[in-house]
């Protein structure tokens, strides 16, 4: 009898000392999550914010996701989502007009043609070498490659280990937030893109 | 047929020769040009335009039309037109297969047997795949520009530090080597540093300063061969993983920091 007791009063404490140690409501678990993502630069995850708040990972998660529901259904001008990996807060796109009113900002600058094409092939068949591109392709793709790295949207994944040790490259973070996609599996799959009209033995 | 004609007609001499095309198309041609990505995609939209099967490719047709856009190109960039010359060579090459009756006496060889087309239309539909897929991420760039996050807080840019990468390291090394290009300096011939005395020297300024900008660091080295030994050093400190490399704003510069051997 006296072994149990023992641990009983062992979880007891907590409760009893009145420390800070919390057994926070899930309402509060929600209002800090919400706060902490608010003041993240960056997308936070579920497990960073459980670190800081000393929850555990599920808590957080179900709780950030219920705070999600609560955002759509309030339909106001924000959102919260996850992207690359982690939760942010955001405008909804339906504001975007009034917001560059406010911001006075333009658009930035699109990546061309080529760059889009290579990063494609990039984001699709990562880690990939430049011959490899090159045969997708069909065109030299440096100046295109350089444009990409020096917006960090890819980086280089070490080397292929066959004759040259040619450099691979793969997508970076910076391209997931870019593009809005939460992790790679978020592309369609590149299947989806084979042209039917093209394709079509009927060409009537 | 007459292939020596053919051959001369693909001689480009783009001094002398002049565009086909009737003055009334020419300026929309000039206008897709510019937005072709490679001969791939000049390809896939005279297959379109000509509205053929692209399983049963009317080379010849499709040949000349593209030479005729080739031709057209003299006013773009080399570069492109280079891929866009070594795709005209290959058209050729499978109008000429297409000519050449096929060998009776030939054991049916699987190569023999195969349309010499087909290489070209299995690239072709598979670059159209990554084409489509380019414009797929477009649009979502496109939405995602649509999508704002806050504005910056006090603390963003003390805590922000962007790894840098060896490409923004090898940038700011050209940097220093194009400026040291333009000190002229008489110097002695003095006893260079070795690799090793650099890394200990190097390894020791880090320890003792915690964080070393590499400006300053490379900006100390008096000789070009210094410069490059310095930037060796650099490279096999962070390899071995002793330091990181850290950008604290986008361009700007790059620090070295010593690595907390705890566990992070």
């Amino acid at each position: 009898m006296t072994e149990p007791e023992t641990e009983e009063v062992i979880i007891e404490q907590p409760e009893e000392t009145i420390s800070e140690a919390p057994a926070r409501s899930a309402a509060a678990v929600m209002a800090i999550a919400e706060a902490i993502i608010f003041v993240s630069d960056e997308p936070i995850t579920a497990k960073t914010l459980g670190e800081i708040m000393g929850e555990d990972k599920q808590t957080v998660q179900a709780a950030v996701e219920e705070l999600q529901r609560e955002y759509e259904e309030r339909s106001g001008g924000l959102q919260i989502r996850e992207i690359a990996g982690g939760w942010q807060i955001a405008t909804r796109t339906e504001y975007h007009e009034e917001i560059r009113k406010f911001l006075k900002t333009r658009p930035s600058a699109k990546l061309s043609l080529a760059a889009l094409e290579t990063l494609s092939v990039i984001a699709y068949k990562q880690p990939v070498t430049v011959p490899e591109i090159l045969e997708i392709r069909g065109v030299q793709s440096a100046s295109a490659i350089k444009t990409l790295l020096e917006k960090r949207l890819i980086v280089t994944k070490g080397h292929k280990e066959t004759v040259g040790r040619p450099m691979q490259y793969g997508t970076s973070k910076d391209f997931l937030i870019q593009f809005g996609l939460n992790d790679l599996s978020d592309l369609p799959s590149i299947e989806d893109f084979e042209d039917l009209t093209i394709t079509a033995l009927d060409q009537q | 047929m007459e292939p020596q004609q053919q051959l001369e007609q693909f001689v480009f001499d783009f001094n002398k020769e002049k565009p086909e095309i009737v003055a009334e198309s020419r300026d929309e041609l000039k206008i897709k040009l510019g937005e072709f990505a490679g001969p791939l995609d000049l390809l896939l939209y005279l297959i379109k335009q000509e509205q053929a099967n692209i399983f049963d490719i009317p080379i010849a047709k499709i040949t000349d039309e593209y030479v005729k856009y080739i031709k057209l190109m003299k006013s773009l960039d080399i570069a492109v037109a280079a891929d866009f010359v070594v795709m005209a060579a290959t058209l050729i090459e499978i109008k000429s297969k297409m000519l050449l009756p096929r060998d009776p006496t030939a054991a049916s060889d699987a190569d023999e047997l195969e349309d010499p087309r087909k290489e070209l239309v299995d690239q072709l539909l598979e670059y159209e795949k990554f084409k489509s897929a380019a414009q797929m991420l477009y649009e979502r760039s496109t939405v995602e520009q649509a999508v704002f996050k806050r504005g910056t807080i006090e603390s963003d840019d003390n805590n922000a530090e962007i790894s840098a990468t060896v490409f923004d390291l090898l940038t700011v090394f050209q940097k220093i080597v194009l400026r040291h290009k333009e000190e002229v300096t008489m110097e002695i011939e003095r006893e260079e540093i070795s690799l090793a005395d650099m890394i200990k020297a190097l390894r020791k300024r880090i320890f003792a300063e915690l964080e070393l900008n590499l400006l300053t660091f490379f900006e100390d080295m008096h000789t070009r061969r210094e410069l490059v030994t310095a930037f060796i050093a650099v490279l096999e400190i962070v390899r071995t993983e002793e330091v990181k490399l850290v950008q604290k704003t986008t361009f700007g510069d790059i620090f070295l920091k010593k690595v907390e051997p705890a566990s992070s």
